[in-house]
């Protein structure tokens, strides 16, 4: 496949059209409108459609209608408009129908910066919306990453019948790098996945000959409602093999960075350059934030693994509750972080990497 | 003997309906069911349902459904129809669901023209939750919100959905009936059956609003109720065809 230059949130948008996607529903915000702008150009050359909703609220729940059909559908937006998509979200959770949503995080709280950030990371692990509810997590540090995993997310998606969310950044969003674009299924194939959905679509089935659908998040039912939430439950432990992580140097490392996304891109390129110094440091950057890699951690041999560095552009941190239930005491860590839209420098991860050593 | 009126296979025989005595859900999806069936549209039709009491007829009706969040219907049915638009989409929403959380995706629903049909049932008060005050609320009517009756100082007045709409450019149809006497019922299957119609016509955005009672919450028994609708709910929301575009492309 031809190599292109394309900024991320475009390739995110592409990927999106060759995985598969026939329905785009956003609302304008920064960092991240290249996406909907892209769609509403792309989608009506694949006979898709583009709609761009009155709110965040609106879009997400568009896109709980689209897919519902069976129709592969992406929604995107930034932290505070992601906020906004949480009863959503919840709905297509609670009544188990696929879709991709996008998160090109930026500062936070609030309004909080138009800059990239990655304070969103226990919002899209742990609690995207009332009900327990989860989603797998995908954290693309490239844009050929961001182009593979939002590929992929469609899949999972549909596989689980579950909101799959792809958590990147507004560096990911911003940054033009060169990309190999998936090949793109074609028509047919598209067609294909979505009649493989349609037992349980809202498609108006013929009730001469089929049963009925019944796409609901809710049971009056209590012990329906619990039998609901079992099976969900099992679902989300079953991602436990989906887990993927960059690995890089563990073998001898005496001292771990763990990062995610662009931290863990900068921390790999910190990393490499500690090495050439002669320092024993490794990187666990983990690809999937739900499931987390907790193999990784367990992996280590903590007689040698001095401390881990948690990296992120969250203040307070927030991976570093994952990292603290991996490392379960085997050894000590510390931070370094940075928040609010100001951006991790190479120099301040390798500072407090030396830090360690002492 | 020739059979000429039959129960809508629309509804399940063998389930009970939840909705109180005096209540007019239970006509309108008996409609709603004769409807779809006179249309043949019933290897087709998908319903949306809104959030309150009409929640119930998830279990009642026999065909496609989805409960989406509060207010959202509309927005959901776009997302249906947009991507399946053989499929024929409905939403079926109260006053609290249409028109105080969901005004923003009910209005641009409208606005963009989406081809779709809207149920609006109007009884001036939220049901399922218990006769707190609804945007449809009569001035000076009770609720469990507004003890001593809305007042327009501190809360506003009646919101008319339909004349709301009116003043947008896209939609195709609006009327307001009612289900007080046999002669409205018959009009009310009259104009659901034309928002339908519309719609498999490709016509756009259809909404019936149905000015409707609620004996339960309005501490009313069935028959008073019926009086308080026709004495004070249709002085504030007269029924008739607000909207027409089919009269003007006759």
């Amino acid at each position: 496949m031809a190599r292109v230059f394309m900024k991320g949130c475009e390739a995110i948008a592409e990927a999106a059209v060759r995985s598969g996607c026939r329905f785009f529903a956003g609302y304008p915000i920064t960092p991240q409108n290249e996406i909907p702008e892209y769609m509403s150009r792309r989608m009506p050359e694949v006979g898709g459609v583009f709609v761009q909703g009155e709110s965040e609220v609106a879009s997400i729940n568009m896109i709980f209608g689209a897919a519902q059909t069976g129709t592969r559908a992406m929604t995107s937006s930034s932290s505070c408009g992601i906020s906004l998509m949480s009863e959503g979200l919840s709905f297509l959770a609670g009544a188990r129908v696929p879709m991709v949503v996008v998160n090109v995080q930026r500062g936070g709280p609030g309004i909080g910066a138009i800059q990239p950030a990655q304070q969103d990371y226990l919002q899209a692990t742990k609690a995207s919306g009332n009900g327990g509810f989860q989603m797998m997590v995908l954290a693309p540090s490239t844009v050929q990453e961001a182009v593979d995993m939002t590929f992929a997310a469609f899949d999972y998606a549909q596989r689980d019948r579950n909101p799959v969310m792809v958590l990147a950044d507004g560096v990911i969003g911003t940054i033009m790098e060169p990309v190999t674009l998936p090949e793109a299924r074609s028509s047919e194939q598209v067609a294909e996945l979505k009649a493989s959905c349609r037992s349980w679509a809202l498609v108006g089935h013929d009730l001469s000959c089929e049963p009925r659908a019944l796409v609901d998040s809710g049971d009056w039912d209590t012990k329906g409602m619990e039998q609901k939430n079992i099976e969900a439950s099992a679902l989300y432990e079953s991602w436990k093999k989906d887990a993927q992580a960059e690995e890089l140097f563990l073998d001898d490392a005496e001292v771990v960075v763990a990062a995610y996304g662009i931290s863990g891109r900068i921390a790999r390129s910190a990393v490499s350059l500690l090495r050439q110094e002669g320092l024993k440091v490794g990187l666990i950057r983990p690809k999937t934030v739900n499931p987390f890699p907790f193999e990784s951690f367990d992996k280590l041999d903590y007689h040698r693994v001095k401390a881990i560095l948690d990296v992120e552009m969250s203040i307070p941190a927030q991976m570093l509750y994952d990292v603290r239930m991996a490392v379960r005491g085997r050894c000590g860590i510390s931070t370094c972080l940075h928040s609010g839209g100001e951006i991790l420098g190479r120099h301040e991860i390798m500072d407090s990497v030396r830090g360690l050593f002492k | 003997m020739e059979k000429i009126y039959t129960r809508t296979k629309m509804l399940n025989n063998d389930v009970v309906s939840g909705f109180c005595p005096g209540c007019m859900h239970s006509t309108l999806f008996k409609l709603i069911g004769e409807v779809i069936e006179e249309l043949q549209i019933e290897n087709k039709v998908a319903l949306v349902l809104g959030v309150g009491c009409c929640g119930l007829a998830k279990g009642y009706v026999t065909y496609d459904n989805t409960t989406c969040g509060h207010g959202r219907a509309c927005a959901t049915a776009t997302g249906v129809k947009r991507a399946n638009p053989e499929t024929i989409v409905f939403t079926y929403q109260g006053d609290g669901d249409l028109a105080s959380i969901g005004l923003a995706e009910t209005m641009s629903a409208a606005n963009r023209g989406e081809n779709i049909t809207v149920v609006f049932v109007n009884n001036g008060i939220y049901g399922m939750t218990g006769g707190q005050m609804a945007p449809t609320t009569l001035v000076g009517m009770k609720a469990s919100t507004a003890p001593r009756g809305r007042d327009p100082k501190e809360h506003g007045y009646p919101m008319h959905m339909c004349e709301i709409l009116n003043q947008l450019t896209a939609p195709y149809y609006l009327e307001r009936t009612s289900c007080n006497n046999p002669a409205n019922v018959v009009k009310t299957k009259n104009a659901i059956k034309k928002a339908f119609q519309n719609q498999i016509d490709g016509k756009g955005f259809s909404m019936v609003e149905v000015v409707t009672s609620c004996p339960t919450n309005w501490g009313l028994d069935p028959l008073k109720s019926l009086d308080f609708l026709e004495e004070k709910m249709l002085k504030e929301f007269p029924l008739g065809v607000i909207r027409d575009k089919s009269r003007e492309e006759n």
